[in-house]
């Protein structure tokens, strides 16, 4: 079993219906169907809105405003897997980020002297943080494991405490500007990676398709297990290929914002280039990449992620199973400890200030983008993939709104509908399987 | 069993305010004395920066320095428990109560009950819709009156967004109207084009930035001037900008005179922050508490007007009025020992325009 949703085998299909193809392929029919309902928004918005949806700037945009949701629902995906739930997420990603605006803005400059825009007072920055939230994380992981307290209570104290600390530092006042390398990790035009590394990520994500794709194959063989006919492996790779040209491509047609380019031309003594310079993939979007690979690695591939499925489909048997059910939570908790963390700095950094309200409701957020991409309460059942599309939907809904200029109140019913829709559909689509 | 747990429950709740160090309310003494009256203030969330850092040292200094007594309590942002701070107040002794309401239709029975027995009531700073009570606050329909002024003077002409603030709080809509009054003219005569405008839920500045970089792009970066209700929005409004290059070229307003955004101002990135003195409203509300031991009616408070309130109620109110901070006015702030001249100046490299850093 390589991943926790796939189908265990696979037959040669006997005729050539849509369900058989797509069975041959292997494809998780829950996240295509997620991809067709996103590509059914995106053309609907696209056309409301006179065609501005559609276009470099605006899913540039999209991606960059999903990508601190999507962080920490990956994390809350194995929380809700193993049948917790973590209701701190803002709160701590409010106190993580704040802690990490002092170290920046306050501390090191002021109490050490040692003035702003020292090379690396981001990496001590970011280090703080992440070690804080891994120790807020561990510290409800193990009131949950080990104290017996439930998640939800565990993490609503939390919720109150973590965001109520704030104010213990200067009183909750606002803290910008924050450091100048700091600031790249929120992303914006100098916090992209330009158009030739943009394609050197694609070029490694393509390779590893490719190999991921000949390895599986391999592997299967040797165990004498069923593999897909050679046309699904070529079409899935195909697929995955073209999304990713498709995806870089997007990234480098936005332009850098001509004022900013002629600011830099006149800065470094350079013109700026026929047709503007692209941006290329956003920072933020490459963490959320890089976040989304290391967490379905450990989800999939480790005896880590093996027990976490396992203690949500069962836990009593879990635990009979020899499972160290109480580590494993704590480290759940961790997990989503850390991730606040990194989105606390992608936050702080966008917003180059550190606020009292910082990541306000979004635990929320982050559960509906866990839940929409298919992650289920009664445990065992969600993948990392589901849950950023899931983040995605969420904030395609919320900008494809604002540029149609439908007001708040109005959004947020349309997402909270959305939201209970694709839950009672998905239920329904699995009781109709079973 | 339900013993112990009460008695567990009692410990740790005990533990707690021994850790908080407790502090945020004065214990009450139980007689005003002869020297002078005792004033009670109800306070709606001590937790809050502002309360307890400007607010209240300026209404105690006021009633102190008349004679008076300074009592107050804490409802941690809980209306029942403010309705109930209140009577405790005037049980404690006070012949006046200022309220700084948590929710002002809530708190409407404790307040006439309180004017019913004979006590004065000051509305702080929000509106509590009892004609009997005095209104002390800033003029929030002036504080976007002066948003506006400050924009239209920098942009004559062009295209507007308007990034307001929490729709459920009833000062966004003042602080609109008063926007709306100031540039009404400008926009019958077609100057003047709304191309954008959006609440801000919990005024979160990071809704303000994802909703300004949604206005860039709905209009392809073609918006001339920004007029943002709050200096957190202003800050969200900013850094979208900036990601597209155009900081400093675009007008923003603010108000509240957050220090970050008075920084801006020096920095030239938002044109104006209107700045609300919570020391002069604390003053005066100390100052016209005092005055009402001696003549508890409210229309006898010097310098009271008639505000006419959304619910149709004419209220006797004092209005602050509020002082616009620009460029060339920041040293008024520094002055006021409001913030320091290096927080001020930060990154600010050509001093020449911006006589507060030289």
């Amino acid at each position: 079993m390589t991943e926790a949703t796939t189908s265990p085998a696979a037959r040669e299909p006997q005729n050539r219906s849509l369900r058989s193809l797509l069975f041959a392929m292997e494809l998780d029919t829950r996240l295509l169907g997620m991809l067709v309902a996103l590509a059914g928004i995106w053309i609907t918005f696209h056309v409301w809105s006179g065609g501005n949806f559609i276009t470099p700037r605006n899913l540039w945009n999209l991606s960059v405003q999903s990508a601190s949701i999507a962080i920490m629902a990956t994390g809350m995906v194995l929380i809700i897997v193993s049948r917790n739930i973590d209701l701190s997420v803002g709160a701590v990603l409010a106190f993580v980020g704040y802690t990490m605006a002092m170290v920046q803005a306050e501390w090191i400059p002021k109490t050490l002297g040692l003035g702003f825009d020292q090379p690396y007072t981001w990496l001590i920055a970011l280090g703080i943080g992440i070690a804080l939230g891994a120790l807020i994380g561990g510290l409800q992981g193990f009131l949950v494991a080990y104290g017996g307290v439930p998640s939800f209570i565990v993490t609503l104290g939390g919720l109150l405490v973590w965001r109520g600390l704030i104010f213990r530092y200067q009183q909750g006042q606002t803290i910008a500007p924050l450091d100048g390398i700091f600031q790249l990790l929120g992303g914006g035009p100098k916090g992209a990676l330009g158009d030739q590394l943009s394609w050197l990520l694609g070029a490694i994500a393509i390779a590893g398709i490719v190999y991921s794709l000949w390895a599986g194959r391999r592997r299967r063989r040797r165990y004498d297990f069923p593999v897909r006919p050679i046309w699904a492996e070529v079409l899935v790779g195909a697929v995955g290929i073209g999304f990713i040209i498709a995806s870089v491509w997007v990234a480098n047609s936005y332009p850098w914002p001509p004022a900013l380019a002629e600011q830099w031309a006149a800065q470094t003594g350079n013109t700026v280039p026929e047709g503007g310079i692209p941006t290329g993939i956003a920072f933020p979007v490459v963490i959320m990449l890089g976040v989304a690979l290391i967490v379905t690695y450990l989800a999939t591939r480790r005896r880590f992620g093996r027990y976490v499925y396992a203690i949500g489909g069962n836990p009593d048997a879990a635990e009979l199973g020899g499972i160290n059910v109480r580590r494993t939570i704590t480290l759940t908790f961790v997990l989503m400890g850390v991730l606040c963390a990194v989105s606390a700095a992608v936050q702080t950094a966008r917003l180059n200030a550190a606020v009292t309200n910082l990541g306000t409701q979004n635990e929320l957020d982050v559960i509906s983008a866990a839940v929409i991409g298919g992650t289920s309460f009664a445990g065992g059942i969600g993948t990392i993939p589901g849950a950023i599309l899931g983040a995605v939907v969420m904030q395609s809904l919320r900008s494809g709104m604002l540029l149609l200029n439908v007001d708040s109140p109005t959004q947020d019913i349309v997402v909270g509908i959305v939201l209970v829709a694709a839950v009672g559909f998905d239920s329904y689509l699995r009781r109709r399987a079973a | 069993m339900v013993i112990r747990k009460v008695a567990a429950l009692i410990g740790a709740a005990a533990v707690v305010f021994a850790a908080c160090g407790g502090g945020a309310t004065a214990s009450p003494a139980a007689s005003a004395g002869a020297a002078g009256c005792t004033i009670g203030v109800s306070w709606n969330n001590y937790q809050e920066e502002r309360w307890a850092k400007w607010d209240e040292p300026a209404l105690k200094k006021a009633i102190e320095d008349a004679g008076g007594k300074y009592i107050s309590n804490d409802a941690a942002s809980s209306s029942e428990k403010q309705a109930s701070n209140v009577e405790n107040l005037i049980t404690n002794g006070a012949k006046v109560v200022v309220v700084l309401a948590q929710d002002g239709t809530a708190i409407k029975p404790a307040v006439a009950a309180a004017i019913a027995d004979g006590v004065p009531v000051i509305a702080y700073d929000r509106l509590i819709e009892d004609p009997k009570a005095l209104y002390i606050t800033f003029d929030n329909v002036e504080v976007g009156r002066m948003q506006a002024r400050a924009i239209l003077e920098a942009m004559p002409k062009g295209n507007y967004v308007f990034i307001k603030g929490n729709q459920a709080d009833a000062n966004a809509d003042f602080l609109r109207g008063g926007q709306q009054e100031i540039l009404q003219a400008a926009i019958d005569a077609g100057d003047i084009k709304n191309v954008g405008e959006s609440y801000t839920d919990n005024w979160d500045p990071a809704i303000a930035q994802t909703n300004m970089e949604q206005f860039l792009t709905a209009n392809n970066n073609d918006v001339d001037a920004v007029v943002a209700s709050n200096d957190g929005t202003a800050g969200g409004v900013v850094a979208a900008l900036a990601a597209q290059g155009l900081a400093g070229k675009v007008p923003v307003s603010g108000q509240d005179g957050d220090q970050s955004a008075l920084n801006r101002v020096a920095l030239g990135t938002q044109t104006v922050s209107v700045w609300k003195d919570a020391r002069e409203l604390g003053k005066a509300a100390g100052e016209a508490a005092v005055q009402l031991c001696g003549n508890p009616d409210i229309t006898k408070v010097k310098g009271t007007i008639i505000f006419k309130s959304p619910g149709g109620n004419d209220m006797t109110s004092i209005l602050l009025t509020p002082i616009p901070i620009k460029k060339d006015n920041l040293n008024v702030v520094v002055d006021a020992g409001w913030i320091a001249k290096d927080a001020l100046c930060k990154d600010v490299t050509d001093t020449s325009s911006v006589p507060a850093c030289q």
